[in-house]
């Protein structure tokens, strides 16, 4: 049996992404929770990049991580009071069983249903999406071209921008 | 070559443990990054789906691409009332957060 350095790497990834998101949601801290989140989404951007989408590992990168982790640092830090962790409140015990055996239960349906289902013929072909194909795909208005939704994005960004001011705004 | 299986299976175990993390988290800020577990193992399910199954196409990616704004903006405005919550109540644990019953 050969492994090969894609696999090594995935594995990695795997890890990191299962043992961080676990940390994510079982740590009493929320800074804590915010940095495992963080470890996630690198793992995640390495996800990408291993399939050969650099362009969304980048963007990956850029938003998730260099834009809404700090957005949650801030806002921890500044709704952080003494009894603000998770350690003050006991979640009652038929809380945590109700969700992890939904939780469970979920998971193994899904992997059932991902390992027993044919998919199609799966190809893997090495190399980079090029970058000039991106954007005139994101620019186009032909089938499978996106000018409408990359429209749509920025407008939401801007309602988002103004409404996120306009809660926010001291009185 | 990974198989395509092992990608679904680690998305969708992420995304299983934010759904476990929405159930059972008390404070807003962390049902929210849970939420953001959740919507980053969709984004993966996407690429790999794109990927492996239409590499001729660029569908998964784009949506992605979109759906990491959508999160983007989803964060900002939720933490933006979340600081307001703050202000206002001193308070973003959801077990206190019960004033319009009142």
């Amino acid at each position: 049996m050969n492994i090969s350095l894609d696999t090594v790497i995935f594995v990695v990834l795997a890890l990191v992404i299962i043992v961080f998101s676990v940390l994510t949601v079982t740590t009493t801290r929320i800074l804590r929770a915010a940095t495992y989140l963080l470890f996630v989404l690198f793992a995640a951007a390495g996800i990408y990049f291993q399939l050969n989408y650099s362009f969304l590992g980048a963007v990956q990168l850029m938003v998730y991580v260099g834009g809404i982790i700090v957005l949650y640092v801030f806002s921890i830090l500044l709704t952080s009071s003494r009894n603000m962790d998770d350690r003050t409140v006991k979640v009652p015990q038929s809380r945590f069983w109700t969700g992890l055996i939904s939780a469970a239960v979920g998971f193994v349906i899904c992997a059932f249903l991902i390992l027993k289902n044919t998919f199609k013929e799966q190809v893997f072909e090495y190399g980079e999406v090029k970058m000039d194909v991106i954007g005139k795909n994101i620019l186009g208005m032909d089938k499978f071209q996106y000018l409408l939704p990359f429209e749509l994005m920025g407008l939401l960004l801007l309602a988002c921008v103004i409404g996120a001011i306009v809660i926010a705004r001291k009185r | 070559m990974v198989p395509m299986q092992y990608y679904l299976l680690v998305s969708t175990f992420m995304m299983f443990v934010g759904v476990f993390g929405f159930f059972t988290r008390r404070n807003l800020l962390t049902i929210l990054i849970s939420v953001e577990l959740v919507l980053n193992a969709v984004d993966i399910n996407f690429a790999v789906f794109n990927r492996y199954l239409y590499p001729e196409h660029l569908e998964g990616m784009f949506f992605s691409v979109f759906s990491i704004g959508l999160s983007a903006v989803e964060a900002a405005v939720a933490i933006a009332i979340i600081i307001v919550v703050y202000r206002n109540l001193e308070n973003i644990r959801v077990t206190g957060l019960n004033k319009l019953k009142d």
